[in-house]
């Protein structure tokens, strides 16, 4: 049990690192918490399903991103941008507003019940048993691309020319500007990679999850709690927070102890009855959805930069 | 009289609502060291900012015969306009050398500057050429910025304060730094408050006062001219 919740924890944490890695960036960059971001993550899954039906597989993982890519940096060159000029609380709301667009929309093409989204038949077998529980080769390879594109993106970072403007943008965009070096454009194709890195993350979840409109309202609130519990604009912070919330939600999940259980075992008999009595019976299980918010809560209160932000909010 | 490099005429600048530059006029030729003095708050900094279009500039700014004003500032960078910013913005995750690097506007080697000629000049970027850019001294990033906006091979370079909060002997570096730039032909725009280093290596100096320019002339001019002085830039 521990293997495959560890297993499905990291998996969970790399698919929570493809958004935030993209959020993140943008926000550093331009200051704009992107709500529609989650939304990117269900377009990937709704064009990766259409274009399964059409054509294959495959191919939608590759075509359906560069879609999402091809959107989201339109959104930046035709929408964000022009509404930049009215401050940052015009921009939130712009995105805020584009997340309900994305869903409508949605909806009305796809309707609003689950997509029939199936895991690829060449991927359709159990890669392994133990213990006589089988674990699905389809995760495997969702965490295997998930791996892939986080080493790649690390790579374009810190080794290549576009990564280094990049991150110097994150600290002084005009300077970079006055190097010579054409700021919009990285933005947009900032805007525009980290669009399709959501995309990528929506067609390999999609199968593995279930396709429907509200998946996008499912995860972006656990998006902003990794976003900042990790620090607005690090990276490395959104790797090792997607990773933390990624493995304390799975485990939280496979965890049916409750407090009392625990009390009991330790030779302690039940010390309080009444009001309080239900407390002893609530099973880790069943608090494990609030946890990712209560981190959020207790780090704004105590570290409110996050663990590796460096930026005030 | 040879074509100005740089040529501002009736320059006005807006902050929100508020009216910061009034009209300012000035130029630099080719080669030459001009230095713009004014107490803080006349507007120094805005002038370049509005040339490098950081601030939407109103008026007309002719550099190398071209229009720039309405440009943007990659656009304005990338004609050979150098600056060099007064808060430094070093980029601090970055190591020297790639700060240096990332001055260039290609990847192919530049003109006038080579990396190696900046450690040349400063051998203490040389050493320090792996180290993250955020931890060296205020001197040091000082020369960082200055050399990162030659690699660019700029004709003209701006230079905001590049004296403020340095070491007696930082600053007479810089002033070494400055004179050895306009050696190779590169016009240099010197923004300070102090008359240190100004009066020292300037071929002419303007003086702002709010808004507008009220003094032009050589640093003998200006030696002589104690009303200004007194007036516009001693405390």
């Amino acid at each position: 049990m521990v293997i495959f919740s560890t297993l499905n924890g990291v998996l969970y944490g790399m698919l929570l690192f493809l958004l935030a890695s993209g959020l993140t960036l943008i926000f550093s960059m331009m200051g704009v918490l992107n709500f529609a971001h989650a939304s990117f993550y269900m377009l990937g899954a709704y064009f990766g399903f259409q274009i399964s039906q059409w054509l294959d597989f495959w191919l939608a993982l590759i075509v359906a991103p560069v879609l999402v890519g091809l959107i989201g940096a339109g959104v930046e060159r035709w929408g964000l941008r022009t509404v930049h000029r009215w401050g940052h609380v015009a921009e939130l709301l712009f995105t805020f507003g584009l997340a309900f667009v994305i869903e409508e929309l949605v909806q009305m093409i796809w309707g609003k019940l689950p997509v029939d989204y199936r895991v690829p038949p060449a991927l359709d077998f159990p890669a392994f048993t133990l213990f006589e529980t089988t674990y699905p080769a389809f995760r495997m390879f969702m965490l295997l691309i998930s791996v892939a594109i986080f080493l790649v993106l690390l790579l374009i970072l810190t080794r290549s020319r576009v990564g280094l403007i990049i991150q110097a943008s994150l600290s002084h965009p005009h300077m970079v500007a006055a190097l010579g070096h054409d700021v919009p454009k990285v933005f947009m194709a900032v805007f525009g990679v980290g669009s399709a890195l959501a995309g990528i993350a929506g067609v390999i979840a999609g199968p593995a999850l279930v396709t429907q409109p509200s998946m996008a309202h499912v995860l972006g609130p656990i998006l902003f709690v990794v976003v900042v519990f990790g620090g607005l604009g690090s990276l490395s912070g959104a790797f090792i927070a997607s990773l933390l919330i990624g493995l304390i939600q799975t485990f939280a999940i496979a965890i049916n102890y409750s407090l009392g259980d625990v009390l009991m075992a330790l030779g302690v008999t039940r010390p309080i009855q009444g009001l309080l009595n239900d407390l002893w019976q609530v099973t880790v299980a069943q608090v494990g959805p609030v946890i990712p918010y209560l981190m959020l809560v207790l780090i704004l209160i105590f570290r409110p930069t996050g663990l590796m932000g460096t930026r005030e909010t | 009289m040879t074509e100005a490099m740089l040529h501002v005429r009736d320059l006005h600048a807006y902050y929100g609502k508020s009216h910061i530059l009034h009209g300012v006029s000035f130029e630099v030729r080719p080669g030459e060291i001009v230095s713009l003095l004014g107490r803080n708050g006349v507007g120094r900094s805005t002038t370049i900012k509005a040339i490098m279009g950081e601030v939407p500039p109103h008026g007309s700014i002719l550099f190398k015969g071209i229009e720039i004003a309405g440009r943007k500032t990659h656009e304005i960078a990338r004609l050979g306009l150098g600056y060099v910013p007064e808060n430094r913005d070093i980029f601090p995750g970055l190591t020297v050398r790639e700060n240096l690097y990332l001055g260039q506007k290609s990847t192919k080697s530049t003109g006038r500057w080579t990396m190696q000629d900046m450690f040349e000049i400063f051998p203490r970027l040389e050493e320090r050429a792996e180290t993250k850019a955020g931890v060296l001294s205020g001197g040091e990033q000082q020369m960082l910025t200055m050399c990162r906006t030659l690699m660019g091979d700029p004709d003209l370079i701006m230079v905001d304060e590049p004296t403020e909060g340095l070491s007696p002997m930082m600053v007479e570096k810089v002033g070494q730094l400055l004179e050895r730039i306009a050696e190779r032909g590169v016009s240099i725009l010197l923004v300070e408050q102090k008359l240190t280093i100004a009066l020292k290596i300037s071929h002419r100096l303007y003086v702002m006062g709010h808004g507008h320019m009220v003094f032009e002339g050589t640093p003998q001019a200006l030696m002589a001219d104690t009303a200004i002085r007194k007036e516009w830039l001693e405390v």
